[in-house]
């Protein structure tokens, strides 16, 4: 099913100038059409695309680790949402560290504490004032949660759609604990307001830009290592996992570990989007765990199409392009939209857009 | 108050005979100087229980008693009367208004109530008690105990002699405070353990001391039990609340294998099919409002299963066999749902009252009161469970959703016409989310969010219980009702929940299949 190149080689010519078409747009399109091209050119680039695009990137990062748990593994997580907050509670850490004295009440204390009359640092907030270490945190702690998770779930062969339940009552957890403030995670409002990263302002259009090429850069990177993953032997043991399981376990391969590694990584860099994604939409909230967030990346990659890489990006990009579409255009129609999007994609497309454009492919 | 004032009058009408006089002297001196003297005042005066007094009383109540030349006169409008002779006054310019604070007040209201105590109508003398717990002291203890040894009625007598009680507890009479330490004893009022407590630190002696902490471990071991019921009963209210949205799931999951993610929406077609029907007997036949619940019962589960079988026909039967497909398709239909309400009956939550036969409650303890909706869904939780019980053990068609579960094509075989059996078992499944829905408008908000609250916790109902089984349902409904308010109790309502989650999936980890596994020999089992 997957464009399965020649082994040894990562892609054929056609995917590395895909590849390469790619980072072009991101790299030199985006910033020279926003920043060299005059505001009243017709070929200007607003802000608001640019941030957009960002965020659609960071998106596009959990499309592609959802696709590498459930495309080629068969584990349908409905708890993704977690390990993107938790990287971007754990960015956000970092960004209200930075706003320093320049908080409403004037304290080296982020505001939302000063409010609750708290006079130290919580203890998880130890490392907040390095920028290293802190992103240290936010690949270990999503990392740390989705391996304890995973251990104990796979080791008990929980699987199929009891896995999918168990993942989406962690996210509920998450999000009732996140909601409280004695969590020392701002609450209902988490972080917001933000002024600064590495000391340097990032309400300015040059910081947007580069925080977008980086989240492009991050989306390349992750889609060569998914690709290099599914060509190894490793990536044909997951690919057997998820077609038959048992017999996996019969030929005398142990499920659990692939599955653990997969769904740790997986983990991972759903927590670096998350990380790339706060200081592009400058908040970070318990709403991001709900259970519909992490539900919705599940669509992003059935849309786009399952077991192949490409598909989920290109699935993010549908639906949330749709989506910010939809909620300027015809707010009350978007979840109409959203929902038989959802049935339409089960029904009708089970190999997404990717499927449908190469199944036309073949015919002609 | 209304209601005092209409009493105190044919208490007059009943007692103008005998009417002494309340001199002036003393109605000054309950209007004027420093709230201890007023209040001493007001309970010699009392303790004569003369008649007189309640009009001047309820004229100091309503604020309508002003001080001029050492009289006191009581004004209502442009009549004004001298409090102690009922002669009629001239308002001079330089009157005073008297002034209340509460602690008056109550001094006041509790007088007035201790009138009440010889009407002889029950409810009015049991108000009356009611009225004096505040307010009583000392100087009415003699009252109390002529009044309790007057009392005929035995659950009132008790309350007087408790009364009683908490008058003399500030007794100076050692003795007295000892014998009133001991009496107390017997309440069950958490007033009383406050009232006690609080005496515990004025006093001086260790005799009292002793007899009062003695009472007050009586009293709270009494009370403890109130609250351990209390929490109990919530407890059970939320598991079958739970059960009834499980046990709709248990068919279309447990039996039919069907995750549906717009179970929670079909509760909430439910419940605004309560709210349709609601309106409708409000317009068109107010006179039978209270019944619109019973109408709306048999018309939530119709509601919801014809939604139910629509989905099944169009959606869901296409994906048997693909449970994680089966899961986001429902979703979208979840949204789809969600936003048609929003469309239809907008973005609010919109009211359901309780008909007048579910409001209110049972007060089985002073602490504890048994709501009757509550009650209500309890009763009706277990009726639906036993209906579907019989429905799918003894019925021709409960033998066919049997069947098709453990063998489609042999029930196929069997001439069994499968795809029909699982449009059936889909919308009896949808039925009951819609009678859940039912339930749930008596208890809570409709909107149209309803079902989100529940979908976590009723899936994992069914987790816990097992797949393929009612019983599983039952017990985990319950189980998991009780031990969420336990935990509520203990820890709050946040973490409560995140233990109930932990809980879960550390269970999960030693019966992968649930409280009742299905035994059998796959692989993947």
């Amino acid at each position: 099913m997957a464009l399965s190149s020649p082994r040894g080689t990562l892609l054929g010519p056609k995917g590395w100038t895909g590849v390469l078409a790619a980072a072009l747009v991101i790299g030199v399109l985006i910033p020279l059409l926003n920043l060299a091209v005059a505001p009243d050119s017709a070929f200007h680039l607003s802000e608001y695309y640019v941030s957009l695009t960002g965020k659609i990137l960071c998106y596009a990062i959990c499309a592609l680790a959802m696709d590498l748990i459930w495309g080629y593994t068969g584990i349908l997580s409905l708890g993704h949402g977690v390990f993107f907050a938790l990287g971007g509670y754990g960015m956000g850490m970092y960004l209200m560290r930075q706003i320093g004295r320049e908080g409403s009440y004037k304290s080296d204390l982020p505001d939302f504490m000063v409010f609750l009359d708290w006079k130290d640092l919580p203890w998880h907030w130890a490392w907040s004032d390095s920028f290293v270490l802190q992103m240290l945190l936010v690949i270990a702690v999503p990392g740390l949660l989705a391996f304890v998770f995973g251990f104990f779930a796979f080791r008990s062969r929980i699987k199929g759609v009891y896995f999918s339940i168990i993942t989406q009552a962690l996210t509920f957890a998450a999000m009732l604990l996140f909601f409280r403030n004695e969590t020392g995670f701002g609450g209902n409002n988490g972080f917001t307001d933000f002024k600064r990263i590495l000391d340097m302002p990032l309400n300015t259009p040059g910081m947007r830009v580069f925080l977008c090429v980086l989240s492009g850069a991050v989306l390349i990177a992750f889609f060569l290592m998914a690709r290099m993953i599914v060509n190894s032997k490793y990536g044909r043991v997951l690919q057997a996992i998820r077609d038959a399981e048992t017999r996996v376990m019969f030929t005398g391969y142990n499920p659990v570990a692939y599955k653990l590694s997969i769904w740790t990584l997986s983990a991972v860099m759903c927590a670096v989007a998350g990380a790339l994604y706060v200081p592009q939409v400058g908040i970070i909230n318990p709403g991001e765990m709900s259970p519909a967030a992490s539900i919705e990346m599940a669509i992003w990659a059935a849309v786009g199409g399952r077991a192949t890489l490409i598909g989920p990006i290109v699935g993010a990009f549908f639906v949330n392009g749709a989506k910010s579409w939809f909620t300027v255009a015809f707010p009350e129609y978007w979840l109409f939209f959203l929902g038989a999007l959802f049935i339409a994609v089960t029904l009708f497309l089970p190999h997404g857009i990717v499927g449908l454009l190469r199944k036309k492919g073949e015919r002609s | 108050m209304s209601f005092l004032k209409g009493t105190f009058g044919c208490l007059l009408l009943a007692l103008a005979g005998w009417a002494c006089a309340l001199t002036p002297e003393q109605a000054l001196r309950i209007a004027e100087g420093e709230s201890d003297d007023r209040i001493a005042a007001l309970n010699a005066a009392a303790a004569t229980r003369d008649a007189a007094l309640v009009p001047y009383l309820q004229a100091l109540l309503a604020d309508e008693v002003k001080l001029a030349g050492g009289k006191a006169l009581i004004v209502r409008g442009d009549d004004v009367v001298e409090a102690a002779t009922g002669a009629k006054a001239t308002l001079p310019d330089d009157a005073e208004d008297v002034v209340n604070n509460n602690r008056m007040r109550q001094a006041l209201e509790g007088a007035l109530a201790a009138f009440n105590l010889s009407s002889p109508d029950r409810e009015v003398r049991a108000k009356a008690i009611a009225d004096m717990k505040d307010s009583v002291d000392e100087g009415l203890a003699d009252l109390l105990d002529k009044a309790a040894s007057a009392e005929t009625d035995l659950g009132l007598k008790a309350q007087l002699e408790l009364l009683k009680a908490t008058a003399l507890i500030s007794s100076p009479d050692k003795a007295k405070r000892i014998a009133a330490a001991t009496l107390l004893a017997g309440s069950a009022d958490p007033a009383t353990g406050a009232l006690l407590a609080a005496k515990l630190d004025e006093e001086a002696d260790a005799e009292v001391k002793a007899a009062i902490r003695r009472s007050i471990d009586t009293v709270q071991a009494r009370l403890a039990w109130g609250e351990r019921l209390g929490v109990l009963f919530t407890g059970i209210s939320l598991g079958s609340i739970l059960l009834l949205v499980a046990l709709g799931l248990a068919i279309t999951y447990g039996l039919m294998g069907v995750i549906n993610m717009a179970h929670g929406e079909l509760m909430m077609i439910g419940a605004y099919a309560t709210y349709v029907v609601q309106n409708l007997f409000r317009e068109y036949l107010p006179a039978a409002f209270d019944w619109y619940v019973i109408a709306a019962i048999p018309l939530s589960f119709f509601t919801a299963a014809l939604v139910g079988a629509v989905l099944e026909r169009t959606v869901i039967r296409w994906l048997y066999g693909r449970p994680l497909e089966t899961l986001l398709a429902t979703w979208g239909i979840s949204l789809i749902l969600m936003q048609l309400v929003r469309t239809i009956f907008g973005a609010q939550n919109v009211g359901v009252e309780n008909p007048s036969w579910l409001s209110g409650g049972l007060q089985v303890l002073p602490n504890l009161t048994l709501p009757y909706n509550r009650l209500a869904i309890m009763a009706f939780a277990a009726l639906v469970l036993i209906g579907v019980t019989l429905l799918i053990n003894k019925t021709r068609l409960g033998l066919f959703v049997r069947g098709v579960t453990q063998n489609r094509r042999m029930a196929a075989c069997m001439g069994v016409n499968t795809a029909r059996v699982d449009t059936y078992a889909f919308s009896l499944g949808a039925g009951i989310a819609g009678l859940a829905g039912c339930a749930l408008s008596q208890v809570g908000n409709v909107g149209p969010d309803l079902g989100q609250g529940y979908i976590v916790d009723s899936f994992m109902v069914v987790v816990l219980g097992g797949v393929g089984q009612l019983a599983g349902a039952v017990y985990a409904g319950l189980g998991l009702g009780v031990l969420n308010k336990l935990l509520e109790g203990w820890q709050g309502a946040v973490l409560a929940k995140i233990m109930v989650l932990v809980f879960i999936v550390v269970f999960i980890q030693k019966r992968p299949q649930g409280i009742f596994a299905m035994k059998g020999r796959s692989a993947e089992a």
